[in-house]
């Protein structure tokens, strides 16, 4: 401890001019007054026991995220199972099956229910299970908590009660709301990373009251007593109000001095709080919201094939009930043999009425093969399987952190193939948060050898592309040979760039630098041109800046804490030019100057006189320093925009070369800042500060603009002495993932709580924007005041922007004309209202790429919300921390990046991954295989319980509509269980219609799922049919074969046994046959499952046969005296087969001969190895396959290249030249 | 793609300090990255071709054989449940048939072609719900089977016993046993026919005792259909085991017996038959039938039409796909027809 507060002399709050200067005390400011509902919480500080007793007794710190306990579980998942309509259908058939209706065993409709229902429950009460494994690690989290007498000791989380005082240390979690007390720091002041909050990655300074300043030390909370008086917890993050009352004294307290729970201590050694929320009170778990269950868009799809198939089972139910009353009534009574003078109770009442109603319930049990409950236990256990291989996939496991992808729900699988929109967060999704710095430009130079990952992806791009282009314009003969020169120099350049990079790499990698180029390092700068500028340059890194240096004991190095990564790298960058900063105090900055490889070491302190921080509306940084001879120098770094324009007129040396290099760097995906010198005469400097002094001390509401005029008074007359440029690094593999899924006609939105800058670099660096795409920022004006007039004038002001918009992307004529919409989030809170929510989604909707800067958690959800309902398409959001919850729950589908963060975001997806790379497999590969597995199967289950189902009530007709089946009840039982279950399983795991590499390859085959092709409702009608002509066969050439004439050779009739058996022989080679030719993948588990189910069918038939006639009844025997020896038998069953499948066969075979669709295609050329014969056909075919997209580095290579034709046609006289010099450089891509 | 899964697992396994790290890392094998070997067959126009002809020529003799074997087989045909009331009763049939009373019949067939023994004497029922649920639940099969299982009359109801004594065999199956009887002759000569091995010998030797012998039967105030005699055990009623066996129509025939001698053209049969059984009240058919067998069984042309319609669809469909194929040819692979070549305007 001692060894913190040491380093915090420093007193921090020095180099915050603007933000923390404040006025010392809150003198103006009384305290809050604090009464009435919604402000009842007391809190005795440090007296934690007083908390022990009502009223007082608040809610401990236990979290639970679980649905039910052990008491809750039952009731309550039973009745979440028995909520879904299908449940319930089959619970009322259970129920019905037990009396003596019904034409089955009742186990037979019980024993399937028992099994879904307690399959579905065992995998809540799992997921619920790993819920709270998550809440007792959490829970059992430790910290240091005030016993008595000034001693703090380890307690875990769960322990901790209001009022208590804990001391939270560096890197750790506040375990619940807290209001900070002290810091290491001596003026109270802590930072706190909120990550999982908000999603930003930059530190928030907080601040303590100064009246609690004091309380620094464990021993000093031996008597420490206080109250707070504050609001009842509730879900606003930034909100807080309360008094604190301490030494008969009233403070008000603001949100700046509460630490919330799910936020991290950063750069802080230590600080002290009181606990104030607990457990549920806290806000961040006021903010969550319970996960909601998520179908999948096919799922409730059928829920309308089996409201359809209800309303069949109905309708046939109502005519065998009708039938069955007009039989009793007409009938029945000339029937003697059936003894009507005798009539049982149910099965034969004496009014016809009443018979028909009592007769329905026969019937809906008798057709409810219709209605299967098999089909949701096999659709169960196929999604699980499904799951299971996503969650096994090697090509989604990542190596580094050891993170294999996971399913985590696996009911959503088939919806991974049908998305149309991702919402994508920023941070640790797309990027890294690691800044490094790439390559800078001084005094007219670009330095930096290395190549950008965007400018890496475009250049392999090209080198795919430039085959196809060459080929492709052969039209005038001179363009083929330019281009062809133009090829084989870029492709040389690619190779010589490819090369550099592995050459390098042993070098070991370190954070926050990636600049390679022999001619700064080392001190080798000294040779160059300008010696002098590149000393400022480097000195302006050095000591422009807000962090402070860390020194690592085992390296000797120094790493740095800064408030944003890129500060960071700028002085990783300039450490390792040789000018390490290695030192800050209250005034002055240190730094160890190391000119040249011999190791000469000069120190040099630089006092610190003003600091100017950064904000988003300066986008500037100033510092003010005075060198030890004396100087005053004026060090700036900022946009290039704001420099540009503060630049002195002898400034404007390198403006020209740096613009270019600015330029470049952009399009290269890097994040530029400008760097700026000047040099202060002592008498301006002093006239400067004390009026700048002046305005740093007034007080009121016009402080900050004093402060900003001030500011803007001394930067100017600025020297421009270069640039650099960060590599705000991508995951790996991003913008190449980014290219495909747009190539697969993925939409892609970005949602990041960035600032605009930031956002739109990133939108350069994944390829989502790219020169010469038409930007549309929406921004709203800034009101003057508060009232209602000024937001609708904000409001029409925005209006205007948009409806301007739209038209403009209208009007436009060039079919390659892109646009990208880039919105603020204030902007979004008012486009996001009713009135005008859906001219913004329109807008958004025809351009190419969207992202939406600033945003907070809930409009990322308010946005996905609307892109879900507003477009009715398929939404799939992801992200990585805690802010982007509420989107992925949002969102149709959730992915979670199961990354370094938290675990908030993976706990509330869907799916989680590792990297966002593997978004692209996920989705392309397995959500196509799921997305057609998933709608064959289905198809095909109502095919095959169409065709059986039917067949029993054909056989209705026969029978008096008595409710009589013709089957045996065994076959009944096993047609689900077994002998027709595992083939549709297979299909449902198993099939491929393409191969998963042929998938990566062609992307469009995404849109099949998208496109929803294989579940629509003619090819769901067209399956019914199918299944309704099967039963027709089936069942008609049956009864037509086996008349009443005799079927053997011996003479004998057949009984109702064996024209059962012989139809449920041909229902079961019809429908596995039926499979086969669905199918289109055989490996040996479907060729076993397929025909095993047949040959199981046999067995069992031969086997019960067997059993003592007690057991097997009237099947005693049947299959090896009655029917094998029978050869109508077998022929009936040939026949009734072929006749069953043809009409599919027919269909299939001049569907795919007329109109086949692409997989049947690429099937083809895969088959007769045509991919291997005519390789260039097949690339061709492989760069052709994407959707149109104007987003992905391959739009923007190809933009480039049509620019540069267009360029070509205009200039046909002396352009072999210019393209050559063009071209020569990637970079201008 | 694919060659990377070895390499990258080969890697993995290397760096032992990851191990610990790779816990997660799935395992691999074949399965689970679903690279198992497979055969992907596609129709291709020649398969389906193929496959089409092949099915009409396996087909079309196939339908043309059946429908000799049908051909071949002799069937007499006689509907004689109107023509054996006499005509006096016939405007109230029920009451004749339920009337005491001689209720025999001669009939007379001539055949018209010559029949092979064995030729099977049937009795062809319509109208006449066996399959009706509450028929065909009528019975208790382990009282059947066993005679200590004679009180297991549960689903017999209302035949199941009289004045609390079980019937044995109970149930409305065995209660309403067909009863007419037919005698043949042939020239005035007695026609035998063998009553024996009409029934399935699992019914036989398994489904009804030997020490099972009807008991109560057809005592109860009313009377079904045939009785029983009570000396001869069950699986000895041949009649009553072929019956029991119910029919899947309500239009069917049982065997009767067998003749075992062959008829010759231009014989006459004449059958005296004991006009017993109660079709009248639910208007029913009855029909006495002399047919022999083929391989195939009785006489039915449906499955060789069957067979013939489907092969000859199957040759129409090979034909119309040649036609199609030779027409309008579409090579196999052929990348235009993929999507992205068909959208007009499009890249």
């Amino acid at each position: 401890m001692a060894g913190g507060r040491i380093r915090s002399k420093l007193k921090l709050s020095l180099l915050y001019t603007f933000g923390c200067l404040r006025p010392t005390t809150v003198e103006g400011q009384e305290p809050q007054p604090i009464q009435g509902p919604g402000f009842s919480r007391t809190v005795f500080c440090n007296q934690p026991h007083m908390h022990k007793k009502k009223p007082l007794r608040y809610r401990s710190n236990y979290v639970s995220t679980t649905r039910y306990n052990l008491i809750t579980f039952f009731p309550k998942s039973l009745y979440e199972q028995f909520h879904r309509a299908a449940n319930l259908y089959f619970l009322v058939a259970a129920i019905l099956s037990v009396f003596p209706l019904s034409p089955f065993n009742k186990w037979s409709m019980i024993a399937p229910l028992v099994f879904v229902v307690g399959l579905s429950m065992m995998k809540e009460a799992l997921e619920d299970w790993r819920r709270f494994m998550q809440d007792v690690k959490i829970n059992a989290r430790k910290t240091c908590v005030h016993k008595s007498g000034g001693v703090f000791r380890q307690r875990k989380w769960k322990k901790i009660s209001v009022g208590d005082i804990v001391k939270v240390e560096k890197d750790e979690f506040f375990p619940a709301d807290l209001l900070l007390l002290s810091s290491s720091y001596e003026d109270g002041i802590c930072y706190v990373e909120t990550m999982n909050l908000d999603g930003e990655t930059n530190l928030k300074v907080k601040r303590s009251l100064e009246v609690s300043l004091p309380l620094d030390e464990d021993e000093s909370f031996k008597n420490f007593m206080a109250t707070i008086k504050c609001e009842d917890p509730n879900p606003n993050l930034y909100t807080f109000v309360g008094n604190l009352e301490y030494e008969r004294q009233t403070f008000p307290l603001d949100p700046s001095q509460i630490l919330l729970r799910d936020s991290k201590l950063r750069n802080t050694t230590y600080v002290y709080g009181v606990v104030v929320f607990t457990g549920h009170d806290t806000k961040v778990m006021q903010n969550s919201t319970k996960s909601p269950s998520k179908r999948s868009r096919i799922e409730r799809t059928m829920d309308y094939i089996i409201y359809t198939l209800l309303v069949l089972l109905i309708l046939i139910s109502c005519i065998s009930s009708s039938g069955f009353a007009w039989e009793t009534e007409f009938h029945m009574p000339k029937m003697w043999y059936l003894r009507p003078d005798a009539p049982e109770n149910l099965t034969n009442p004496p009014s016809p009425i009443y018979a028909g109603v009592v007769h329905l319930i026969t019937a809906l049990l008798l057709y409810g093969y219709l209605i299967p409950i098999s089909l949701y236990v096999s659709i169960e256990v196929v999604k699980v399987w499904q799951a299971s291989f996503i969650n096994q996939d090697l090509h989604m496991y990542d190596d580094e952190s050891g993170v294999p992808a996971q399913a985590r729900t696996s009911n959503l699988n088939e919806e991974l193939g049908q998305v149309h929109t991702i919402l994508s967060d920023k941070t640790g999704t797309l990027t890294c948060n690691q800044m490094d710095f790439l390559k800078c430009s001084i005094a007219g130079t670009s330095y930096g050898v290395r190549s950008s990952e965007v400018e890496l992806a475009a250049a392999k791009q090209i080198a795919v592309d430039l085959e196809e282009h060459g080929e492709i314009s052969s039209t005038p003969q001179s363009q083929t040979k330019v281009f062809g020169t133009w090829d084989s120099s870029r492709t040389q350049e690619i190779e010589v760039e490819g090369g550099d990079n592995n050459y390098h790499t042993p070098r070991a990698p370190i954070k926050g630098f990636g600049f390679e180029d022999i001619r700064l390092m080392n001190g080798n700068w000294l040779r160059e041109s300008q010696p002098n500028d590149i000393l400022q340059f480097f000195r302006i890194l050095a000591i422009c800046h807000t962090a402070i240096p860390e020194l690592n004991e085992e390296t000797g190095k120094y790493t740095y804490e800064a408030e944003s990564p890129d500060e960071a790298s700028f002085l990783a960058a300039a450490r390792e030019f040789g000018f390490e900063f290695f030192k800050r105090t209250q005034s002055s900055v240190f730094i160890r100057e190391r000119f040249s490889g011999s190791g000469q070491i000069i120190e040099r302190e630089y006092k610190v006189l003003n600091l100017l921080e950064f904000t988003s509306k300066r986008k500037r940084m100033t510092v003010i320093v005075r060198d030890e001879e004396g100087q005053i120098l004026l060090l700036c770094k900022g946009a290039d925009s704001i420099i540009f324009d503060r630049l002195a007129k002898n400034g404007k040396t390198y403006l020209g070369p740096t613009t270019k290099h600015l330029t470049e760097y952009g399009e290269a995906g890097l994040r530029t800042l400008a760097l700026a010198y000047r040099k202060l005469d002592e008498d301006e400097y002093t006239a400067w500060n004390s009026e700048f002094s002046k305005a740093k001390t007034s007080i009121g509401s016009d402080r900050d603009e004093l402060l900003e005029t001030g500011a803007d008074m001394i930067e100017k007359e600025l020297i421009l002495i270069g640039a650099t440029a960060v590599e705000d690094k991508l995951q790996k593999g991003v913008p190449q993932c980014i290219d495909k899924l747009a190539q697969a006609g993925l939409k892609l939105w970005v949602l990041t709580g960035d600032k605009m800058e930031t956002a739109i670099n990133i939108g350069f660096a994944c390829s989502l924007l790219r020169q010469g795409m038409r930007q549309i920022c929406i921004t709203s004006i800034n009101p003057d005041g508060v009232s209602q007039d000024s937001k609708r004038v904000v409001k029409e002001n925005i209006l205007n922007q948009l409806t301007k918009a739209v038209q403009m992307v209208k009007l436009e004529k060039d079919p390659h004309a892109a646009f990208a919409l880039i919105i603020d989030g204030k902007t979004l809170t008012y486009a996001l209202e009713d009135d005008m929510k859906y001219q913004f989604l329109a807008l958004a909707v025809d351009c190419a790429s969207v992202i939406c800067c600033r945003v907070s958690p809930k409009q990322k959800a308010l946005v996905t919300r609307l892109v879900k309902e507003g477009t009715g398409k398929t939404t799939l959001a992801i992200g990585d921390g805690a802010n982007d919850v509420g989107m992925i729950q949002e969102a149709d589908i959730g992915v979670g990046i199961s990354g370094v963060e938290g675990m908030q975001a993976v706990m509330a997806s869907d799916f989680s991954i590792a990297q966002f790379r593997f978004l692209e497999r996920l989705l392309v590969v397995h959500g196509h295989w799921c997305y057609k597995r998933i709608a064959q199967m289905i198809c095909y289950f109502f095919y095959k319980n169409i065709a059986f189902g039917l067949t029993l009530f054909y056989f209705e007709a026969f029978t008096g509509f008595s409710g009589q089946s013709v089957y045996n009840d065994y076959y009944l039982l096993l047609f689900n269980v077994f002998l027709t279950s595992l083939p549709v399983i297979a299909l449902g795991v198993f099939e491929q219609d393409v191969s998963s590499e042929i998938c990566l390859q062609f992307p469009a085959l995404y849109q099949q799922g998208t496109k929803n092709l294989f579940f629509d409702w003619s090819r769901i009608l067209g399956w019914m049919c199918n299944g309704v002509y099967a039963s027709l066969v089936i069942f008609f050439l049956n009864i037509g074969i086996i008349y009443s004439q005799a079927f053997r050779k011996g003479g004998q009739t057949a009984d109702m046994d064996a024209v059962g058996t012989t139809m449920y022989t041909c229902i079961i080679w019809a429908v596995n046959v039926q499979i086969a030719l669905t199918m289109s993948h055989f490996t040996w588990i479907q060729h076993v499952l397929i025909w095993g189910s047949i040959g199981l069918w046999y067995l069992f038939l031969a086997l019960y046969g067997m059993m003592p006639p007690s057991l097997s009844g009237n099947i005693y025997r049947i299959f090896d005296e009655i029917l094998a020896p029978a050869p109508i038998y077998w022929m009936a069953t040939l026949l009734v087969t072929v006749a069953a499948v043809l009409p599919y066969v027919a269909h299939i075979s001049f569907q795919r001969f007329l109109n086949p669709l692409d997989h049947h295609i690429i099937q083809e050329i895969k088959y007769y190895k045509r991919d291997v014969e005519d390789a260039r056909l097949w690339t061709r075919e492989r760069t052709k396959a994407r959707e149109k997209t104007k987003i992905g580095f391959t739009a923007r290579v190809d933009a480039k290249i049509r620019h540069l034709r267009s360029k070509l046609n205009k200039k046909q006289s002396n352009l072999s030249h210019f393209s050559a010099q063009d071209a020569m450089s990637p970079r201008s891509l | 793609m694919a060659s990377n899964t070895a390499s990258s697992s080969a890697a993995a396994a290397g760096s032992a300090d990851s191990s610990r790290r790779n816990s997660k890392r799935p395992k691999y094998s074949k399965f689970t990255q679903q690279e198992l070997p497979a055969c992907k067959p596609i129709l291709t126009p020649g398969w389906v071709i193929l496959t089409f002809l092949i099915v009409s020529v396996i087909f079309i003799p196939l339908g043309v054989v059946s429908l000799f074997a049908s051909q071949d087989v002799v069937e007499i045909v006689d509907r004689y449940d109107n023509e054996c009331i006499p005509l006096s009763a016939r405007a109230n049939k029920v009451a004749y048939i339920q009337g005491a009373g001689d209720k025999s019949c001669i009939r007379t067939l001539n055949i018209t072609k010559r029949m092979k023994q064995p030729i099977y004497v049937y009795y062809q029922l319509e109208n006449f719900y066996q399959n009706h649920r509450r028929y065909v639940k009528s019975r208790s099969d382990s009282q059947l089977r066993s005679v200590n299982n004679e009180n297991q009359i549960g689903a017999c109801k209302p035949e199941d016993d009289v004045g609390g004594q079980p019937i044995v065999p109970c149930g409305l199956i065995a209660w309403s046993l067909f009863n007419d009887t037919y005698t043949l002759s042939r020239n005035s000569q007695h026609l035998a026919v063998n009553k024996k091995g009409i029934a399935w010998d699992s019914d036989k030797d398994h489904k009804f005792g030997k020490n099972v012998f009807p008991k109560n039967f057809q005592k109860g105030n009313l009377t079904g259909g045939a009785r029983l005699n009570p000396n001869i055990s069950l699986s000895e009623q041949e009649d009553l085991i072929v019956w029991m066996r119910t029919a899947a129509l309500p239009t069917f025939r049982k065997l009767y017996g067998k003749i075992e001698s062959d008829l010759e053209v231009g014989e006459t049969i004449q059958v005296t038959l004991q006009n017993n059984y109660n079709t009248y009240s639910f208007s029913g058919k009855k029909k006495l039938v002399l047919s022999t067998t083929s391989w195939l069984g009785g006489k039915n042309d449906f499955l060789g039409i069957a067979y013939l319609t489907v092969g000859g669809i199957c040759f129409f469909l090979a034909l119309a796909f040649t036609v199609m194929y030779l027409v309008k040819p579409r090579r196999l692979g052929d990348p235009t027809y993929l999507s992205w070549n068909r959208i007009p305007g499009g890249r």
